[in-house]
């Protein structure tokens, strides 16, 4: 009989810690199946963020190391200019990435750093249970915006890929979602182009994720999937949003 | 065959013929020759150089760099190493090897780019969160800011433990004949941890977070095991005229070099004066000053901040013989004849 579907080698055995019907989960399975198929397993190099997926570590089975919140871009730098042949990936949420984060996040790509940048977008801080995050959208409530998130006392929700779409070291920049076997799909295409492009030295990518936080936004799963369609892709559009070799 | 070099200068060529593979740094006065020295000989040598965003971002790049398995190493002066703090924390708590330069100056905040002796505590007590210390190694001259970055790796790769030279805006900028002597480059040390890929291996992870019950307790008390021997082992200073002597001067880097020449004018005079200088500052040479504790009178510590290390030198003395400080703060540097005065004073 032909196996259709297994567990890639890429991922260990331990059970996840998240949330039933939580992105992150998925996102990390993708990134597992796109290493194990480029055959990069052992040359690769993972930097788990400050968030809730700082338990990456245990779930994928290749070298991985935690950093501090925000610094990611930085430890993989570190990482890939002295091991420039390995494969460098860092995986952030919104908070890591785009607040605590964000020079070290501008700066790598400004840099052109030859890494790949796996961004799960859920609006929202997980980890610390539903504060603003830098993406959280206009009027959404959480824990540190009671009465909706205005914009007067809180700006606007960050748009990364578009922002460091305007600096000359990015390569390539898409948007991606996990809310639909389609859109699950296409994050995958995503990341492996990214993946791709490292292999190749092609330079700088990175991949935004609209991620699904049902615990924290208060909504059930089905809510949740239909406010990643309706109302988070109205905000932060799906697409490439960069590709210097297209 | 000896040359003029000044001393952040040679602090870099130092690190490079210790096979340091990777420099991160941001510019801040009075350490900015290190940081050019670096961007130019680095790049010469086939080594890696960046000039990064901020210390908060070059303290995170040695730290992958560290993980890597490579001689990695940063430098700042003080607000800039007050940056680094949270990833030294994570590097102690992840047991990375490192070398960070502190080339203190005046402060506290902004404060002014004259040499200080005022980053003791931060440096010596851990400095960021958590139970933790890094090795703390303190040059008096050229030539040591050339010879210890060596000493340095060796210490951070043998007990995986970041260390620290901390040094002073005196002694980073003062222009000094040194001899290019031959360092030790090899890697101390066992590499079983290093993150470069798991081919042929089981995968390897990084890690400060232990969330499993009792895990990070056990995981201090490893930490704390290898303090003590660290402590032990490893502490080192440098005695002068201390046999038999009445006085003990006690002091570190640029400020040991003024009571050196005190030391001198006061022994002129007919005093009975000695000087200890540690060479590490953690470990502190606890046992060597507690020796002497049955044959001084008096200790002096003498240092450029408003009195650090004298609840060090306090401590080692354990009450057994009066301690006596004398410091200037802010960027303020005592001179011969003000330690004179204060040894006369005992
Ligand atoms: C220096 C520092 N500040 C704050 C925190 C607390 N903290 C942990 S995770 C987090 C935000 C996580 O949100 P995000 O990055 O969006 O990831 P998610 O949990 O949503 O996946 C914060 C603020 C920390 N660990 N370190
Ligand atoms: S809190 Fe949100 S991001 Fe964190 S595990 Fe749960 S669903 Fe995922």
């Amino acid at each position: 009989m032909k196996k259709v579907y297994c567990k890639p080698e890429s991922m260990t055995d331990i059970e996840h810690k998240y949330c039933p019907g939580c992105g992150h989960g998925l996102v990390h399975r993708l990134v597992a199946e796109v290493i194990d198929e480029l055959g990069v397993r052992e040359r690769t190099i993972g930097i788990a963020p400050v968030g809730c997926a700082v338990f990456a570590y245990d779930y994928w089975n290749f070298d991985v190391t935690e950093a501090p919140h925000g610094r990611p871009p930085a430890v993989a730098t570190g990482i890939k200019r002295v091991l420039p042949d390995r494969i460098v990936f860092t995986y952030q949420g919104d908070g890591d990435l785009a607040a605590i984060g964000m020079a070290e996040t501008v700066h790598a790509a400004n840099r052109g750093e030859n890494i790949t940048v796996i961004f799960i977008n859920n609006a929202i801080y997980g980890m610390t249970t539903g504060q603003m995050a830098p993406t959280t959208l206009l009027g959404m409530k959480t824990t540190t915006t009671p009465f909706g998130r205005d914009k007067n006392l809180a700006g606007y929700p960050i748009k990364v890929c578009e922002l460091l779409a305007t600096l000359a070291g990015t390569a390539y920049l898409e948007r991606c979602a996990v809310n639909n076997v389609k859109n699950i799909i296409n994050t995958k295409k995503a990341i492996k182009k990214a993946f791709e492009m490292q292999k190749e030295n092609k330079g700088y990518s990175l991949i935004e994720v609209l991620s699904q936080c049902p615990p924290n936004w208060g909504l059930s799963l089905k809510e949740s999937l239909k406010f990643v369609q309706e109302d988070m892709t109205k905000q932060f559009p799906l697409g490439v949003i960069k590709d210097i070799y297209a | 065959m000896k040359k003029l070099m000044k001393g952040n200068e040679a602090l870099g060529e130092g690190a490079i013929k210790a096979g340091c593979a990777a420099y991160f740094g941001y510019p801040i006065t009075p350490q900015n020759e290190l940081t050019e020295y670096m961007s130019k000989r680095m790049l010469e040598e086939k080594r890696v150089f960046l000039q990064s965003e901020s210390e908060l971002a070059a303290i995170n790049m040695v730290l992958g760099a560290s993980a890597a398995g490579v001689k990695a190493m940063t430098s700042s002066s003080s607000p800039g190493i007050s940056l680094k703090q949270e990833g030294l924390s994570y590097m102690a708590g992840c047991e990375l090897p490192a070398l960070i330069v502190n080339v203190q100056r005046g402060g506290p905040g902004l404060g002014n780019i004259a040499g200080s002796q005022a980053d003791y505590f931060q440096a010596t007590k851990g400095g960021g969160h958590g139970d933790y210390h890094l090795i703390v190694l303190a040059p008096s001259s050229v030539q040591e800011m050339f010879e210890m970055p060596a000493q340095a790796f060796a210490l951070a790769e043998k007990y995986r433990n970041p260390v620290m030279i901390l040094a002073d805006g005196v002694v980073g900028q003062i222009l000094e004949p040194m001899e290019e002597v031959k360092v030790d480059s090899t890697y101390h040390g066992d590499r079983s941890w290093v993150l470069d890929g798991c081919q042929g291996r089981a995968p390897r992870k990084i890690r400060s977070l232990l969330m499993e019950e009792g895990a990070l307790e056990e995981h201090n008390i490893k930490l704390q095991k290898k303090y003590k021997v660290i402590k032990e082992q490893e502490q080192r200073c440098q005695k002068q005229n201390t046999e038999k002597a009445d006085i003990i001067l006690v002091a570190y880097g640029t400020s040991a070099r003024v009571c050196y020449s005190a030391m001198l004018a006061a022994r002129k005079k007919g005093l009975s004066v000695g000087l200890l200088r540690p060479l590490t500052l953690w470990p502190f040479p606890v046992k060597a000053i507690a020796e002497l504790t049955g044959t001084a009178k008096a200790f002096l510590t003498v240092e450029m901040s408003a009195g650090q290390m004298v609840e060090d030198v306090k401590l080692a003395v354990n009450g057994r013989k009066p301690v006596h400080f004398y410091g200037r703060a802010g960027g303020g540097m005592p001179t011969e004849e003000e330690i004179l005065k204060e040894i006369e004073k005992i």
